[in-house]
């Protein structure tokens, strides 16, 4: 199989988890969005691995399940105390930085 | 050798006592006038011990310095504060002091009413003081500290009552005036010690044959734009009427016998380097002939009688100006003139101050008339101050005026005809407008009104001007028998073999002059003495009156020509200022608020813009690197 349809589906992938950042309000569902888009670079990450007959790429894809998965038990923490103040989960209403 | 330690008391004792009063205070107001003319006194009596002590060593041994230390130590320019007194200020020495004194005495009485009368005489010390310093520096740095002494006690004398604006503004305008002589006289310094080093008198006049003539010629020039500045002359002169407004004692003193008579002592001490720079010399003849007919032409139609008075002083300077740039033959009779006027001068400005002070501070000739009968005394010192102005023989304007007028016809040429022609006619002008004032104010009838009530002035006034009335009877027969001064001078000045140049003989100057004189005299008779005099002035006049009386338009030319364009200048620069200087700076910061505006819309503390920012840059980068790799 054209290893190049696994880029395809990483991009198409990385789009989806991108636009569902930027269109989604809800933290939870922005969340795992960007858990989306951290996958689909994990599968580039693979698919160039095979391309060039190396395992440099694996490496990398465990790290960043490595790294992920401590920004998911922090991220997760955020969102949940924020819920617990605010009473909303919605990233639009968290934006007190602006001040 | 000679005991010289004493110059120092000549300046010591009024600048201790200007210094005394001025700060003691209120506690010495019942005697501090007192102090004041007593110290101007002594400094009198060291002079005149000083100057026989000189009379009686031989002519080469006369001049003696003083060091008092070591002033600017610095390279190769060392400058000592050292006093230098040798014939010519000595002259000047007896005629400060002495006449100074003599104001002194009579300002104890002038100014008895007023309450200020203790700083007034602190004030006059600290002139003399300034004064002596000037002729008795031996440098031109030395000079130059007492040169600016002097203006700043002229401008606090002038604006002595400045409680009027008006005053206060002509003491303002004397000193400016003086300001940009000042700068000539700094930049001869200068110009003085870049060509040769020295700034000393001595220095100078023993390096001046190795400088260029262009150095030298800047140098005169320079000098004569100091001396315009002092001495009211042409075109620096306009400061010398209005300088009228300070108390009358003050004109006698400063702007009729000594201060305004700097310029002339200038130029003669810096004989060496107009007798090297021949163009400069012929400038001080010019300016010298301009103002001697400027000064007599506004004479001629000022009311206010002090006025008339510092016109007719600017017109005097302008003699003595013309003499001192007629070259060696010429500076004795300067100085002679300068001495005679000196006493002349301030005895009429003293008597016109007398005047004032039995007429109520009136100073309109048109509303006086006949005080003759009133003020006897005044009438006959004045009088006398008027004959020796006049020129007429045995008084000492004869002798100094006469000189002056036969050197000029003298100097060879057409220049000698044309100076001596306007020496002459301001002789005839001079008799004409002195006798004006002397009809209109002593002679005719009463033109006052009821409630004025002339009378003399006390025995304090009245002394000092009977002095100076003996003084302008007999000093020029004095001065110039046996050519006492002009001997006396002469160690000082490189003589030259005169080119005799008589192209009339003197008796016959002498006589033309006295033609003039009598011809001047006649027609103020004409005018004023046989027909009636209005106590108004008649305004259906012809338009020289009217320049005459407007100062030849020197004020309006000024302001046209300097405060105008100066004021335009310096609006202009604020605008400029402010436009661009301060917008720039402005500019800056208010691009960086702007900026900073502009950049803070996109801060809005959306998480989810921040991302769709994030992906446009990242979007945007991944793009520019394709399109940079095609």
């Amino acid at each position: 199989m054209n290893s190049a349809n696994y880029l395809y589906l990483s991009a198409l992938l990385f789009t989806l988890g991108a636009v569902g950042v930027v269109v989604r309000r809800n933290a939870i569902v922005v969340f795992m969005c960007i858990e989306l888009m951290l996958n689909a670079a994990n599968l580039s990450f693979v698919t160039f691995s095979r391309i060039n007959g190396n395992l440099d790429g694996q490496v990398v894809a465990f790290f960043t399940m490595v790294v992920a998965a401590c920004e998911v038990v922090i991220g997760l923490a955020i969102i949940v105390t924020i819920y617990r103040s605010r009473r909303s989960a919605s990233v639009d209403d968290a934006s007190l930085l602006k001040r | 050798m000679f005991n010289t330690n004493s110059l120092v008391y000549l300046i010591g004792l009024p600048l201790f006592g200007a210094t005394f009063l001025l700060l003691a205070g209120r506690k010495v107001d019942k005697w501090g006038h007192i102090l004041a003319t007593v110290l101007s006194g002594s400094a009198f009596i060291v002079g005149v011990d000083q100057f026989f002590q000189m009379a009686n060593r031989a002519p080469e041994d006369r001049a003696i310095t003083q060091v008092l230390f070591s002033w600017i130590n610095v390279g190769t320019f060392n400058v000592d504060a050292a006093l230098l007194l040798d014939q010519l200020s000595i002259c000047f020495v007896l005629l400060i002091t002495g006449v100074g004194t003599l104001i002194h005495i009579y300002s104890i009485a002038y100014m008895s009413h007023d309450e200020n009368r203790r700083r007034f005489f602190a004030y006059l010390n600290l002139f003399i003081a300034a004064m002596l310093l000037l002729v008795l520096g031996n440098s031109y740095l030395n000079l130059y500290v007492g040169w600016e002494g002097v203006g700043l006690a002229s401008y606090l004398l002038i604006g002595f009552w400045n409680q009027k604006p008006a005053y206060a503004t002509a003491s303002k305008k004397a000193f400016i005036a003086n300001r940009v002589g000042d700068m000539g006289l700094s930049l001869a310094i200068m110009i003085a010690f870049a060509t040769l080093g020295t700034v000393s008198f001595a220095g100078v006049a023993e390096k001046s044959h190795t400088a260029s003539q262009g150095a030298l010629t800047a140098i005169g020039i320079m000098l004569l734009v100091a001396a315009t500045g002092k001495s009211a002359q042409f075109p620096l002169q306009a400061w010398l009427g209005d300088a009228m407004a300070g108390p009358t004692p003050v004109s006698a003193l400063i702007h009729a016998a000594t201060m305004v008579t700097a310029g002339v002592y200038l130029i003669v001490r810096s004989n060496f380097i107009f007798d090297a720079a021949p163009t400069a010399q012929l400038l001080v003849v010019i300016i010298g002939a301009i103002t001697l007919m400027f000064g007599a032409i506004i004479g001629t139609a000022k009311d206010d009688i002090k006025k008339a008075l510092a016109a007719s002083t600017m017109s005097q300077i302008g003699y003595m100006v013309l003499a001192s740039g007629l070259g060696p033959v010429g500076y004795a009779f300067a100085i002679m003139h300068l001495l005679t006027h000196g006493f002349f001068k301030a005895g009429m400005f003293l008597g016109a101050g007398s005047v004032m002070h039995g007429m109520d501070d009136e100073v309109n000739m048109r509303k006086f008339g006949g005080i003759r009968l009133f003020m006897p005394i005044t009438f006959v010192t004045f009088g006398l101050g008027y004959l020796a102005i006049l020129g007429v023989p045995p008084f000492a304007g004869f002798y100094s005026k006469d000189k002056i007028i036969e050197t000029a016809f003298y100097s060879g040429g057409i220049k000698g005809i044309l100076i001596g022609s306007v020496a002459l006619l301001g002789a005839g002008i001079t008799a004409f407008y002195m006798s004006r004032l002397m009809i209109l104010t002593f002679m005719g009838t009463p033109r006052y009104t009821e409630d004025k009530n002339p009378h003399e002035s006390s025995f304090l006034i009245l002394l000092p001007m009977a002095i100076l009335a003996i003084g302008s009877v007999a000093s020029g027969f004095l001065l110039s028998h046996g050519n006492a001064l002009v001997n006396w001078l002469s160690p000082l000045f490189e003589m030259t073999e005169e080119t005799e140049n008589e192209i009339m003989p003197p008796i016959v100057i002498s006589s033309l002059a006295l033609v003039f004189v009598a011809a001047g005299f006649a027609l103020a008779w004409k005018m004023y003495a046989r027909s009636a005099v209005s106590n108004t002035a008649p305004t259906d006049v012809s338009i020289f009156t009217k320049a005459a009386r407007r100062d030849l338009f020197q004020d309006d030319f000024n302001e046209a020509v300097f405060m105008r364009p100066g004021q335009l200048l310096t609006k202009t620069l604020v605008s400029t200022d402010e436009l661009l200087v301060d917008g720039t700076v402005r500019g800056i910061g208010k691009a960086a608020i702007g900026s900073g505006n502009l950049l803070r819309t996109t801060q809005t503390g959306f998480v989810r813009s921040y991302a769709a920012l994030i992906l446009i840059g990242a979007i945007s980068l991944i793009a520019a690197i394709w399109v940079v790799t095609q």
